[in-house]
């Protein structure tokens, strides 16, 4: 396969409600912006680009079927190729992997990733129902099909088998949303304690409205290029690109109700031993195992034995509190059983910045420096490239001409990682971007 | 919170159906003009199967709670597959004991549309020794007020409605 490299991207404004745009407008808004950023002109882009893919969840928030044909056409790529992805809450990851298939294949040199969700149209309470509807519709939904709930029950058995606490739980939203002070395409720019976590309402015990994301309307668009689209870029533009590399995909799934997960033996990263978790029922309903399948493939491809020494930063899908924390796991960030003490030792947060709280280890491995979706929003097709372009930035050293200020640049970033996922840990993908500029 | 929120009279979509908007002479301000957001129904009736797993719904119609178990590898199943996802042989159908305990729980205050009126309610996953599987269901008689860990584990009891709706809630578990 072929090197694939991150070349640009841009992301919309999110919001709770984008009423003055309709979806193609607003994906528009993030192509515009990446282009701009690379220097190069519409009309050119539109000669260069030879595929694109398009990043959306769901069918019923917008009741318009293959809405990724009039966004080709907004974008004046037609007649060149797209496809639609789709997987959950995994969409853009799922998409982003899609398009580095089709650049690592041969198949393309330039391939655009667009994605976007427009989550407003219904009201909040509709909206959830439409989202639990990617749960088993026959067993699952019509017992109460709400995905708070299931998320409470996931970490119910996380906090009953590893001691895992509320408050440990709310330090994720602390510093997700004190990051997200400072990165101006965040929808929740207001930083909160973890007694106001607490004190928030009750959503599904024990998780509160600070614990968990909120829907938005956005999108974000990347372009992925071989070598030898770089240098059709290059030509184009007349400038170097500062392009990232993606050095390792992984994806993984588990099955769709959580009932039917099995209870067995850990799935080992190479820097754990057998005999690190004795008597461990895995993954039982209190792990992702298709976020350590994911992983295990990203880092083996990447070369990354030790992920939490190896990596400079992760941006993971924090839909839940709880669910940061069960990902620090199945990333072999922290051993399983540990992902709590980890966002309690500081390491997970940024350097440099004052979250109101004694953190010992502060800084040594930032986790969602730019406020992940518990505080950027989470418009479903375009979150993960939301990562993606978050990614690149902190890689380019380029966060401070991004978000006009330079607090979450994470300095001298080389590696990171992204990780995308679906409802309870159905689909999850792990992404490696390595900085691939002098 | 602890700040006291405004009084504020409920919000819903219902209002004023509207049938004309005002229009400007000058067509350079129709880019500032608000969008028209419009009520779009939509309401379909599904038929729907639920095919090979139908006797599930019949047992419970019937006070009978179902599992499968494989005929190939044994390998038990709590919610019913047809087919075993370790081995893919066909599964059997068996009768799993009114009694199991709560693997786990949650109280729902919020939820989807559907569920929304029935805040707040308990979802547990319930378990049984012997059975590899886990089912989804509600758990009624606990203080929703009152959560605690100290429910995982708890025994737990199936009851079935006596109207069946042809859904999985036709059971339910209480404290045993
Ligand atoms: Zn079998």
């Amino acid at each position: 396969m072929r090197p694939v490299y991150l070349v640009c991207g841009g992301v919309s404004k999110f919001a709770k409600a984008r009423p003055e745009v309709t979806f193609q407008a607003m994906v528009k808004e993030a192509y515009d912006y990446a282009l701009a950023d690379l220097g190069l002109e519409f009309g050119k882009a539109a000669e260069l680009v030879d595929a694109s893919v398009a990043s959306y969840f769901s069918d019923h928030f917008m009741r318009q079927l293959k809405a990724g044909s009039m966004v080709q056409d907004y974008l004046g790529l037609c007649p060149k190729p797209s496809r639609r992805v789709e997987g959950g809450g995994a969409t853009g990851g799922l998409a982003f992997q899609s398009g580095w298939e089709a650049v690592a294949s041969g198949r393309h040199e330039l391939v655009l990733v667009y994605g976007w969700e427009t989550m407003s149209r219904v009201n909040t309470w509709k909206g959830n129902e439409f989202i639990a509807l990617a749960s088993d519709a026959n067993f699952d939904y019509p017992v109460g099909g709400f995905y708070t709930g299931y998320y409470a029950m996931m970490v119910v058995r996380h906090m009953r088998e590893f001691g895992t606490s509320l408050e440990q739980m709310a330090l994720v939203s602390v510093k997700n949303h004190g990051n997200a002070v400072h990165n101006p395409y965040a929808q929740k720019r207001t930083a909160v304690s973890v007694e106001q976590v607490r004190a928030a309402e009750m959503v599904a015990w024990p998780l509160t409205l600070l614990d968990v994301c909120v829907m938005s309307d956005g999108a974000a668009v990347v372009l992925l290029a071989s070598e030898a689209g770089l240098a059709r870029l290059e030509r184009a533009t007349g400038r170097r690109a500062r392009p990232a590399r993606v050095a390792g995909v992984g994806g993984g799934m588990d099955a769709m109700r959580m009932a039917d997960r099995p209870r067995g033996e850990v799935m080992l990263l190479p820097h754990e031993k057998p005999g690190d978790y004795p008597g461990l029922k895995y993954p039982g309903v209190h792990s992702f195992r298709a976020g350590r399948m994911a992983s295990k493939a990203a880092y083996a491809m990447a070369g990354i034995g030790d992920p939490a020494a190896e990596l400079d930063f992760v941006e993971l899908h924090d839909a839940y509190t709880s669910s940061e924390i069960q990902t620090y796991e199945d990333m072999g960030l922290a051993r399983y059983g540990e992902g709590g003490r980890f966002v309690e030792s500081g390491r997970p947060f940024l350097p440099g910045l004052d979250y109101g709280v004694a953190l010992p280890e502060q800084g040594r491995l930032p986790v969602n420096p730019s406020g992940g979706l518990l505080a950027c929003g989470h418009p479903v097709g375009a979150t993960g490239l939301m990562q993606a372009v978050f990614a690149l930035w902190q890689l380019q050293g380029s966060i401070g001409r991004h978000f006009g200020n330079e607090r979450l640049q994470v300095r001298n970033a080389r590696r990171g990682a992204i990780h995308s996922h679906a409802g309870t840990g159905t689909y999850v993908v792990v992404s490696i971007l390595e900085r691939a500029f002098p | 919170m602890a700040d006291e929120k405004p009084a504020k009279l409920p919000e819903s979509v219902e209002g004023k159906v509207l049938f004309n908007v005002p229009f400007p002479a000058d067509l350079r301000q129709l880019k500032s003009m608000s969008p028209i957001v419009v009520m779009q129904p939509y309401r379909i009736d599904y038929i729907h199967s639920y095919g090979q797993d139908s006797p599930f719904f019949a047992g419970l119609a019937n006070g009978r709670l179902l599992g499968t178990r494989c005929g190939a590898c044994a390998y038990s199943y709590g919610t019913p597959r047809l087919h075993c996802m370790r081995c893919g042989a066909e599964c059997e159908w068996i009768e799993l004991p009114l009694e199991g305990s709560v693997h786990t729980f949650t109280v729902c205050h919020f939820g989807g549309e559907q569920f929304l009126k029935e805040t707040p309610f308990v979802l547990i996953l319930v378990e049984w020794p012997g059975v590899a599987t886990l089912f989804l269901s509600r758990l009624a008689g606990v203080d929703c007020a009152r959560p605690s860990l100290d429910w995982v584990g708890m025994k737990v009891r199936a009851r079935f409605r006596r109207l069946s709706r042809f859904d999985p809630t036709d059971v339910y578990f209480v404290p045993a």
